[in-house]
């Protein structure tokens, strides 16, 4: 329905809810969802806001598209000033939450303020309630959205909500709807908490309306799915393997972290892979995945429902984990198991689903492990202090940590600081494979080049999401360029980062863009918008949105040197595969990349720049 | 010589059933077998042969026939796939 032109305001601390019209010229500027409502946060919040005190304002958002008939528009994301980073925190979430939220009538929900007691925020349509949810402190994700369906008598209402990593501050703590799609990244789950707000439960009747063009909409949307549906990645590839399929990619390569970067290549990956997936398990006979799954209104359906074996030590005793629940995606697949040199896939799958059923972010979370066992076969932590023996390799530790964590119990509140945090307390900051303390995804920066880049510069903390340039430099997407060159980088970079930015903006899923480009989304945003929605506007949105989020970074403390990689990624070279002998040339690509953004060698915007893109 | 086929994804189909648990056909073949050899060879369908990969290393459409293997080279094929 395009825009729903409502916003609805929630001041916590003096519980009222209110509706705004939303401001149409932002919109015209800055599309939705990410760009929109960053927009809003930037113009509301002071930069140096503590992210974790009531100064700080949460975003849900989603796009124009969010709700329609175009294939994947059922995305939100939620944007605030992340605690993990202390820079904006921007995390993307499909299921259907989204699309209830726009069928409620609402483009975004901005909450401000904090309850003095735990609330959750009840939508249904126009009627909006903040209601009591002490009932709910210290439950699951898993528990909260049955209480609330429960209590509701609607099987069909959406939950966004927290789980007890969220109340207790761990700074990756996610919001998690739909059971286990999850606004991941950067710990916007911990400023939910921080606002005793639980959950938002919506339910929305208005349907979809208020296309600009509803025909033709509803003609491009059918074409651009034709794409979809006779590409063989969006087609065949993704819904068959899921993202899971990259594993035995990007270890063959060699550019799988793994034992927190000290290696590129991990011998396990193959036992921890979709191909392992797929295939029947010696106990009993069964296959760990048992379907793929698509989000509201997807015709991709990359997600993964699994089961666990249940006579694996980690499950015999606890049926309720033995049903079908979602399974191991890549990301989660590399940081529970080869940043920590664990191939167990059954304990990856548990791990996982800890991470959904408690709201926090497998990928930092993993990654933190990663640091742990180095620091433990470094001798730097101990058996007592830990309260397991933590080897790299470890499922043991890896699972125990993981319910340590989830249940904020021993060194799991450690854990739950992030690798930074915990590298620094004792003593090796340097161990810690992050940047501005966001752990790094599951591509390494020596074996692919562009994404070291992509790391340092991403605005929300090491992310592959913000350029996906592994598109390019593995995949030959849209062309194939070397990923062990530097060259041609930060042109490349920027290019996936300004399209992504946009596409992060209406309400689509980013995986579309393994058929479109953005050319395929534009007649589909000008069907839907009023107004002039050109390649050269969206392009220009794009670099506006970038821009936007680094000038909140840049005031709230972000300098050039914040801009980098951990120094083992700069000094110690890859040990094999074809990157052997390679350090990331991140030095050489941050000077050209400023230039590219017109930027200064500080890293930023100059005023020429500020001006072009009427910021 | 001795070289390694790995195959990916669907085309597992296209492995022996020994190989299948480790996607990994060690094999013995003549000297000068060529990547478009060994896809010959195989019948592995064009449109399944996606990304092609030496010693982890990418080889274009257009190289496949001229790259020869040599001893212990490791052949990984994939059909279009993706991820994130
Ligand atoms: S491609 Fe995957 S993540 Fe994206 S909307 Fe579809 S199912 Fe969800």
């Amino acid at each position: 329905m395009a825009w729903t032109r409502k916003i609805l305001r929630v001041n916590l601390t003096d519980r009222t809810c209110k509706s705004e019209p939303l401001n149409m010229q932002w919109a015209q500027d800055y599309l939705g969802q990410r760009g929109l409502a960053t927009k809003y946060l930037v113009s509301e919040i002071d930069p140096k806001v503590d992210p974790l005190s009531p100064d700080n304002k949460i975003i849900w958002a989603t796009g124009p598209l969010t709700g329609t008939m175009a294939s994947t528009g059922g995305r939100y994301s939620v944007v605030t000033k992340g605690p993990l980073t202390g820079a904006i925190a921007c995390s993307n979430s499909g299921g259907y939450f989204g699309a209830e939220l726009k069928f409620a009538g609402w483009d975004m929900v901005i909450i401000e303020g904090r309850a003095s007691s735990p609330v959750y925020l009840s939508i249904e349509n126009d009627k909006v309630e903040i209601r009591d949810a002490s009932h709910l402190w210290g439950k699951t994700v898993w528990e909260t959205e049955e209480a609330i369906k429960a209590a509701h008598q609607d099987p069909q209402v959406r939950v966004s909500c927290i789980g007890r990593t969220g109340e207790a501050g761990v700074l990756y703590a996610a919001i998690v709807n739909d059971l286990h799609r999850a606004a991941g990244r950067s710990g916007v789950g911990a400023v939910a908490g921080s606002k005793n707000l639980k959950a938002l439960v919506v339910r929305g009747t208005l349907g979809v309306g208020n296309l600009a063009n509803p025909k033709e909409f509803m003609k491009v949307t059918y074409e651009k799915k034709k794409i979809l549906k006779e590409n063989a990645v969006t087609g065949q590839g993704l819904p068959t393997y899921g993202t899971q399929v990259l594993m035995n990619v990007i270890n063959e390569i060699g550019a799988m972290p793994t034992r927190n970067h000290k290696d590129v290549q991990f011998e396990g990956a193959r036992k921890i892979s979709a191909e392992a997936m797929h295939e029947p398990r010696e106990s009993d006979g069964k296959a760990q995945l048992v379907n793929n799954q698509g989000c509201f209104g997807c015709t991709i359906a990359c997600g993964r429902i699994s089961k666990i074996d249940q006579t694996h030590y980690t499950v015999v005793n606890s049926p309720k984990y033995w049903g079908a629940s979602g399974g191991l995606e890549y990301e989660a697949a590399w940081s529970l198991g080869c940043a920590n040199g664990v191939d167990d896939i059954e304990a990856l799958q548990y791990a996982n689903m800890l991470c959904n059923e408690d709201g926090f972010d497998p990928i930092s979370f993993g990654a933190t492990i990663g640091a742990v066992m180095e620091l433990y076969e470094m001798g730097v932590l101990t058996k007592e202090e830990i309260g397991i023996e933590a080897p790299f390799g470890s499922a043991r530790a890896l699972t125990f940590l993981a319910e340590q964590t989830a249940r904020g119990e021993g060194f799991g509140k450690i854990v739950g600081l992030g690798s930074k945090r915990l590298c620094e307390k004792y003593g090796h900051p340097e161990l810690s494979m992050s940047v501005k303390g966001q752990e790094f995804p599951a591509y390494d920066a020596r074996g692919v080049q562009g994404m070291g880049l992509t790391y340092a510069t991403s605005n929300r903390g090491a992310c592959h999401l913000r350029s996906y340039t592994i598109s390019s430099e593995v995949l030959g997407i849209p062309v194939k360029t070397d990923p062990l060159t530097t060259e041609g980088k930060p042109a490349l970079v920027k290019a996936f980062q300004d399209a992504t930015a946009v596409v992060d903006s209406s309400g689509l899923c980013v995986f579309t863009t393994f058929a479109w480009a953005l050319s395929d989304i534009q007649p589909q945003l000008q069907a839907a918008c009023e107004g002039d929605w050109s390649m050269e506007k969206l392009d220009l949105m794009g670099e506006r949105i970038w821009n936007m989020e680094r000038q909140f970074n840049n005031a709230a403390g972000f300098t050039r040197k914040d801009d980098d990689l951990p120094p083992r990624l700069k000094n110690e070279a890859a040990k094999a595969g074809p990157a052997k002998g390679l350090v990331s040339g991140i030095d050489k690509m941050i000077p050209e990349y400023y230039e590219l953004r017109g930027w200064d060698t500080e890293g930023r915007p100059t005023a020429e720049t500020v001006a072009r893109l009427g910021l | 010589m001795r070289v390694t086929l790995k195959l990916y994804a669907s085309l597992s189909d296209f492995l022996p059933d020994e190989a299948k648990r480790t996607n990994e056909w060690p094999m013995d073949v003549p000297e000068g077998t060529t990547v478009g050899d060994m896809i010959a060879r195989h019948q592995l369908p064009a449109r399944l042969v996606h990304l092609v990969l030496v010693n982890g290393h990418f080889i274009p459409p257009v190289s496949r026939d001229a790259r020869a293997l040599v001893d212990n080279d490791v052949l990984a094929i994939w059909p279009p796939v993706a991820g994130g």
